[in-house]
């Protein structure tokens, strides 16, 4: 059992519901994300997703395509955000799950992305751009070193993939919570809470929402009908709008604090 | 026939690399395009606009004086620069817009590069009366405004693309942004052989109808198969429709002429089949220009329509497999042929045809005695006219 599954595990017990914030590695800096996954850890984060930046992301909006492209700027890459990972896993046990395109991973190699991930403190990765049917090798490596591999449920599928997701799927399943990418103002349809009904009756793993949630308001509401609630843009644009203060890791961890807190009454 | 396999592979190349928010819906599209393979409504529609609206079949035209300077060869133009709207693109485009009526989509979205695509998709468009919006980098806007205007008076609306490089590949990253936001109403015509299974086979099976064409023209007018077919590759749209039906005919040798930009040993070029290193982008994998941290290179060709960092899968197959070979053109020998071409035939080709032309030079060079060779002469160079003025001597 890894660190995301050790979590869901606790959060279950406790009948809590998880806080999964999102942040692009390496923007502004490496330090600074280090020193924000350290603070968010104390603001209620029960897992981190760690985005790593490429050139062509097209799963995500506006906000997270700046992020990367500043991050790519700074030339952050796979390794370098491993030795991050690695110098986070000195000072926390948060669990960490690496959100990337599969590009990076395909060129760096499956198997020694794998190894080295779990070396470095990785727990889980989530690949927006491969669905199951692509990672058959991915899911072997990763099965091998206990990392999770967390894939997507969409409102568009159908039953007979939302088995194979189910089932491919470890740590938790990430259900997006409408047709549409990262960050946008999308009204939340009720449509969900049935697909994700659905989904909890395939499986006892978590289901946590992400895409579009960025107010506590709306995360409290998600969190009363799923395992987790994911944000990103929003926590995006606030690291974004305090580039160069430096209160930016207090300032930011304040507004994780905000989104968590719903989440942990 | 090559297929690919269930999944869309050609060997290790293709697949479907895509948000889940697409899977059912590329399901979908699968399921319909193989049923309307089967349906002969369907086939005498499509044959209709290709024959009545675009202008099939195409010439085989035996150029003589291109032919006397070459000396060694035996050059036929498969005219697909006579089509409507100027080149290959249009017999796509018809194709897909018609399956999306059958899928009741009303909502029709491209990327364009040099604009060709989106021409030729706001025309098909236009002509089914659906609504239609074109992602167009914005660096290319400005190199192509007068594909732009074309665009907006057929009725599309034109989207400018500022993000990453603000070319072809971003316009792709957008247009796919959209599918997945409007997936219910919305079309995505992709313009290549590329994408996420089913695109490449059925923008290859569109195309498909340049090669069974110049096969027969060909074979009525020389009693025999030609030795060689030569096409240009960007995407590799009309090379593999000039290939597919040729492709079990072991004697028959293929080459497709990429884009060597300012050098194939530069890192100015739009060469992935020669250069690049295999990688999944935009739905498929196949060979891409990538950095050693695999990110996306930004590809360089005088010829909008090949400046592009990918290829499709099927052409990365048959490389793999040795079925075709796989050379390039710099910037500067494409001009030398887009001027050989028009000197000897009075033929202007597209900067990007222009490519192939240029190749033929080398290939004369190559052959050992007198060969044949069919050229997919795949866009007129009116487009470009702006662009090689500063090449024209008075």
């Amino acid at each position: 059992m890894n660190r995301i599954e050790k979590t869901f595990k606790e959060l279950k017990r406790k009948k809590k519901k998880a806080f999964i914030p999102f942040i692009t590695a390496g923007d502004p800096n490496l330090k600074t994300t280090e020193e924000l996954v350290l603070s968010f850890e104390g603001a209620g984060a029960d897992i981190v997703e760690l985005g790593v930046p490429f050139s062509d992301p097209l799963a995500d909006g506006p906000t997270i395509q700046a992020s990367s492209q500043r991050a790519l700027k700074k030339g952050i890459n796979l390794s370098k955000i491993l030795k991050t990972v690695a110098q986070i896993r000195c000072k926390s046990q948060v669990p960490i799950a690496l959100m990337t395109y599969y590009n990076p991973v395909f060129y760096y190699g499956e198997d020694k992305f794998i190894r080295d991930a779990k070396a470095s403190g990785v727990d889980g990765i989530i690949i927006p751009d491969l669905p199951p049917e692509e990672a058959k090798t991915l899911i072997k490596a990763a099965r091998k070193r206990d990392i999770s591999t967390v894939f997507f449920l969409a409102p568009t599928t159908t039953s007979r993939r939302m088995k194979q997701i189910v089932q491919a799927s470890t740590g938790f399943i990430y259900y997006v919570s409408m047709t549409g990418v990262t960050g946008a103002d999308k009204q939340f349809s009720s449509e969900n809470a049935a697909k994700i009904k659905a989904a909890g009756k395939l499986t006892a793993k978590p289901v946590c929402v992400g895409f579009g949630i960025s107010t506590p308001a709306q995360a409290k509401a998600v969190a009363k009908i799923a395992d987790g609630v994911i944000v990103g843009s929003a926590i995006v644009k606030q690291i974004d709008k305090n580039k160069g203060k430096k209160n930016l890791v207090k300032n930011v961890t304040r507004f994780v604090w905000t989104l968590s807190r719903g989440l942990k009454d | 026939m090559p297929l690919p396999d269930k999944q869309g592979h050609f060997g290790e190349f293709g697949g479907k690399y895509v948000p889940e928010t697409l899977m059912a819906l590329l399901e979908d599209l699968e399921k319909i395009f193989k049923s309307l393979k089967a349906d002969r409504k369907f086939k005498r529609e499509f044959d209709f606009y290709l024959k009545e609206y675009a202008g099939r079949p195409t010439n085989l035209y035996h150029a003589e004086r291109l032919s006397a300077h070459l000396k060694t060869l035996k050059v036929y133009l498969k005219r697909e620069d006579f089509l409507h709207t100027g080149a290959h693109k249009i017999n796509n485009t018809l194709g897909q817009v018609l399956v999306a009526k059958r899928m009741g989509k009303t909502r029709i979205i491209a990327e364009t590069g040099a604009g060709q695509h989106g021409v030729a998709t706001a025309t098909a468009a236009a002509l089914m009366g659906l609504e239609c919006v074109v992602y167009m980098g914005s660096e290319d806007i400005e190199r192509q405004a007068l594909n732009v205007d074309r665009m907006r008076l057929l009725g599309a609306e034109v989207i400018p693309v500022t993000s990453g490089s603000r070319t072809l590949k971003d316009a792709m990253n957008e247009a796919i942004r959209d599918w997945v936001t409007n997936v219910g109403n919305t079309f995505y015509i992709i313009g290549s052989v590329a994408g996420p299974h089913p695109y490449p086979v059925m923008v290859r099976d569109f195309q498909a109808v340049i090669g069974q064409e110049a096969r027969r023209q060909f074979r009525s007018k020389e009693k025999k198969l030609p030795d060689y077919l030569v096409a240009c590759v960007g995407g590799g749209s009309n090379a593999l429709g000039l290939f597919h039906a040729f492709f079990n005919d072991k004697r028959v040798k293929m080459i497709g002429v990429e884009a060597a930009g300012l050098g194939i040993n530069t890192k100015q070029h739009a060469a992935p089949l020669a250069k690049g290193d295999v990688g999944v982008l935009h739905g498929s994998r196949s060979k891409l220009l990538e950095t050693k941290d695999g990110q996306i290179m930004i590809a360089h060709s005088i010829a909008a329509g090949l400046d592009d960092p990918g290829v499709g899968p099927e052409h990365a197959y048959y490389k793999h497999i040795g079925r075709a070979e796989y050379v390039a053109v710099t910037d500067t020998d494409a001009v030398r042929g887009l001027k050989l071409l028009s000197t000897k035939e009075g033929i202007i080709p597209a900067l990007e045809t222009s490519h192939a032309i240029a190749y033929l030079e080398k290939l004369a060079r190559r052959v050992k005695r007198k060969a044949t060779v069919i050229v997919c002469l795949s866009g007129r160079g009116d487009k470009d006219m702006e662009q090689i003025k500063p090449y024209i001597t008075s």
